[in-house]
């Protein structure tokens, strides 16, 4: 483990290394469920849990938090929690507006927009 | 500029107290002085990017919320984003793909970078700053192309040919911001290249090296999320 008590961040480089590959393998897997058309439910759960997968990795090794200490870690990662509130508050509205816009204007909530001519 | 060194125990405080985990953290935030133990300018560049967090976040939530409400449909990005080579079939957001592998690449060199700064290897560190914004550079040069092409469809803020008006409107935003890190972290990084190079940090310690790469490193994260729910749901 790197001493983190000077403040300082060494680690060998062959952690560096495997992460970097890690990082691209997921780029990969992400971009096939694109290009392979994974649709509903897979499509969601992959493209969030290889986001979730990268992210983590980028913050904990290459941004060295999992060496900090705890102080410095929540004061990272504690404050954006609320963010959760936001988006679930955001998304309850998006939902009614989406709601009313259908039952009150006439909206047609179900096409399909239209294909890009290239 | 002057930043506090680890060479330098007074300015930071002295060394930190060893203790890990929630005792450590107990201890660090009930300590009379001084609470995180580290240079003061990472401390201040971790503050700042959690506030950057805020303001990404305020986008993607709002590209949220406007994508529930309206009872348009929304563009298919992966249409949209496609691209053809040499009259190929359209490759599906193949111009995002390889940006995507750009911004990686860079963050690799630049993790390496900030290695190689520790050790005092002036010259990898100097090499691999520089090849990171290089990189840097190259990705803001396919937005800029990705930008052309989308005004060329007739893609406006207000307006698009397929489906819902908010598309253009949450790209340009989206997009358009973190193309701005991006420029900002390359001249960033040049800058301070440039001081490393003629040896300003030689005394001080190379923490400026690690700070650098913690903005470069966020400015990756930020469009870990881009890409995932921009481009990819």
């Amino acid at each position: 483990m790197a001493s983190t008590a000077s403040g300082q961040q060494q680690h060998p480089l062959g952690l560096y290394l495997k992460i970097w590959i890690l990082l691209f393998v997921l780029s990969a897997f992400s971009y096939m469920v694109d290009y392979y058309d994974v649709q509903g439910f897979w499509r969601w759960t992959l493209v969030l849990f290889f986001m979730v997968l990268k992210s983590g990795f980028i913050l904990a090794i290459f941004m060295h938090v999992v060496w900090e200490r705890m102080a410095l870690a929540l004061t990272i990662l504690g404050p954006p929690l609320i963010l959760l509130l936001l988006i679930f508050f955001m998304a309850f509205e998006g939902n009614y507006t989406q709601d009313a816009r259908v039952q009150y204007f006439g909206h047609d909530a179900d096409r399909s927009p239209l294909h890009v001519e290239h | 500029m002057s930043h506090s060194s680890t060479v330098d125990a007074s300015v930071s405080g002295g060394p930190a107290p060893e203790a890990a985990g929630v005792p450590g953290f107990i201890k660090d935030w009930s300590s009379d002085k001084q609470t995180y133990h580290v240079p003061w300018g990472k401390a201040m560049m971790w503050i700042f990017l959690v506030s950057d967090t805020f303001i990404f976040s305020c986008f993607l939530v709002g590209y949220m919320t406007v994508r529930i409400s309206t009872a348009d449909p929304w563009p298919l990005a992966t249409e949209v984003f496609a691209l053809s080579f040499f009259g190929s079939d359209p490759i599906p957001l193949i111009l995002i793909a390889i940006m995507t592998f750009v911004l990686i690449t860079s963050s690799g060199t630049m993790a390496l970078a900030v290695n190689y700064g520790y050790r005092k290897d002036k010259k990898k560190t100097v090499i691999l700053m520089c090849a990171t914004a290089a990189l840097g550079a190259m990705f803001v040069g396919m937005q800029v192309y990705e930008w052309s092409k989308l005004i060329e469809y007739g893609v406006r803020p207000w307006s698009n040919p397929w489906g819902a008006a908010q598309f253009g409107a949450v790209f340009y935003m989206i997009t358009g911001f973190h193309g701005l890190h991006v420029t900002g972290g390359v001249i960033y990084l040049l800058v301070v290249a440039r001081k490393v190079w003629l040896g300003h940090y030689e005394k001080k310690g190379y923490e400026i090296v690690e700070i650098t790469g913690l903005y470069w490193h966020f400015v990756d994260l930020v469009w870990v999320f881009i890409f995932a729910f921009f481009y990819l749901l």
